[in-house]
């Protein structure tokens, strides 16, 4: 009898961009140079889908890993928390040609694990009273008014981890971490680009940080 | 009135800083959000093993900076500054590297700031001259750990004061400042009312005054630093 369980999950990188579609909104992992998926971003700028919806922590530099996709002119819209290393966010949202929603960074990575986990918004005290409050409701409890985050929802999510069986379990790597686990809940389609494959059974079950059942694809990184 | 030059002023507000956070320390272990710029310099000047350093991009236990041989392109801190692990690091996720701060588990950040003013509000995240976009884990930073430090220079690199009776920039949080270090003085916030608890020695308490807009209470205890 084989018990080896084959990935069911492996596809070709162009195989995989196949999937995205014109004016899906695409999460996308990674702060700064750190977690983010360079092979699926690189791929991205190729495809022929644009008008693209882009939720990230921010939007690399000029013209390197996601501002790329700004240069190559796939972006309408942003939703983010920090674009001052990329001043060309700021020169096209301000030429009108890019919608830009800013989210401090701790309502934006909850916004994204509550979509994650089918809660459809939370409060917190985070930005009331300040110019990001943009006209969300506040409501107070214990006499301390907080601000409602709505769920940040994505059709995909492209993320990377450093390791996964062929089933799809992930480990990743110090601070490249970061957005990877909540984006790989938050994505209906969730694309992995990983260092490495191993096969079913030789992570420790206790060290995987992203169980199989969030991911769909697996791409395996070329460098 | 005396000026120190910009690395002296950086480097007492830094020590002034740490000087504290490892006071702190001895009674219990400290964990503590650094910002970038004089925010950062704290770190090396810290004299205890029980201060740990938080980064909100998921990381407890923060190191030095990493030099050539020991650089780690994915192992980073907030600033994008390359960094090394201490014994008993941990790292996560952004939501539970927030879920800390936000939760109160933070005892403390420091952070540099445009201006802060009188009722301890804050304006550190954007100028609007259409040239930034971003706040980052600012806001979060400010509502969510206990004690807000402001590490700042008195006054701007023009001269202007940036310790004032109202913001004028947009703000980050409202009414959350702890303490306030500058190369000059020391200020905390006491039952809504700002205090002047420390002075430098090289200046006058009119000359501070001077540059020094907003409203303070001299405190019965004044030190000198």
């Amino acid at each position: 009898m084989n018990n080896v369980l084959k990935s069911l999950k492996l596809k070709s990188i162009e195989d995989a961009m196949k999937l995205i579609k014109s004016g899906d909104r695409i999460m996308v992992s990674g702060f700064g140079n750190s977690g983010d998926p360079k092979m699926l971003v690189q791929a991205l700028t190729e495809v022929d889908a644009n008008d693209l919806t882009i939720i990230s922590n921010d939007l690399g530099s000029p013209n390197e890993g996601l501002g790329t996709l700004l240069t190559a002119g796939k972006v309408k819209g942003l939703i983010g928390n920090y674009y001052n290393w990329n001043p060309e966010v700021a020169d096209e949202f301000n030429a009108g040609n890019i919608t830009v929603d800013l989210i401090p960074q701790g309502s934006f990575a909850e916004g994204i694990r509550a979509a994650g986990v089918g809660v459809a918004g939370f409060y917190t005290k985070t930005a009331v009273g300040t110019g990001l409050e943009n006209g969300r409701e506040v409501k107070e409890f214990n006499g301390e008014k907080y601000l409602l985050q709505e769920a940040i929802p994505a059709d995909v999510a492209l993320i990377s981890a450093q390791i996964a069986d062929e089933l799809g379990n992930l480990v990743y790597y110090k601070t490249a971490r970061n957005f990877n686990p909540i984006m790989a809940m938050a994505g209906k389609l969730v694309i992995a680009e990983v260092s490495e494959i191993v096969p079913v059974g030789s992570l420790d079950p206790e060290s995987i940080v992203t169980p199989h059942i969030f991911v769909d694809v697996l791409v395996k990184r070329s460098c | 009135m005396y000026l120190f030059d910009e690395e002296t002023a950086k480097k007492r507000i830094a020590q002034r800083i740490a000087r504290e956070f490892s006071e702190m320390s001895k009674e219990k272990d400290l964990f503590v959000n650094l910002g970038v710029g004089i925010p950062t310099m704290v770190a090396d000047y810290i004299d205890s093993k029980r201060v740990f350093l938080h980064a909100e991009n998921g990381m407890l236990g923060v190191g030095p900076a990493a030099c050539d041989r020991e650089c780690d392109p994915l192992l980073i801190n907030a600033g994008r500054i390359k960094v090394t692990e201490t014994l008993g690091c941990s790292y996560f996720d952004s939501s539970v590297s927030f879920g800390m701060i936000r939760g109160g588990h933070v005892d403390a950040t420091v952070i540099g700031a445009f201006e802060v003013d009188q009722k301890g509000n804050v304006a550190n995240w954007i100028i609007p001259n259409g040239k930034m976009l971003g706040v980052g884990g600012a806001m979060d930073l400010v509502t969510g750990a206990k004690k807000v430090y402001i590490a700042m220079q008195h006054v701007s690199k023009k001269g202007v004061p940036k310790i004032l009776t109202k913001c004028k920039l947009p703000i980050t949080g409202y009414g959350k400042v702890f303490t306030i270090v500058t190369e000059y003085a020391l200020f905390r916030f006491i039952e809504q009312k700002m205090h002047l608890e420390e002075i430098c020695s090289e200046i006058t308490l009119e000359e501070l005054k001077g540059i020094t807009p907003a409203e303070y209470v001299v405190s019965d205890e004044l030190k000198y630093f």
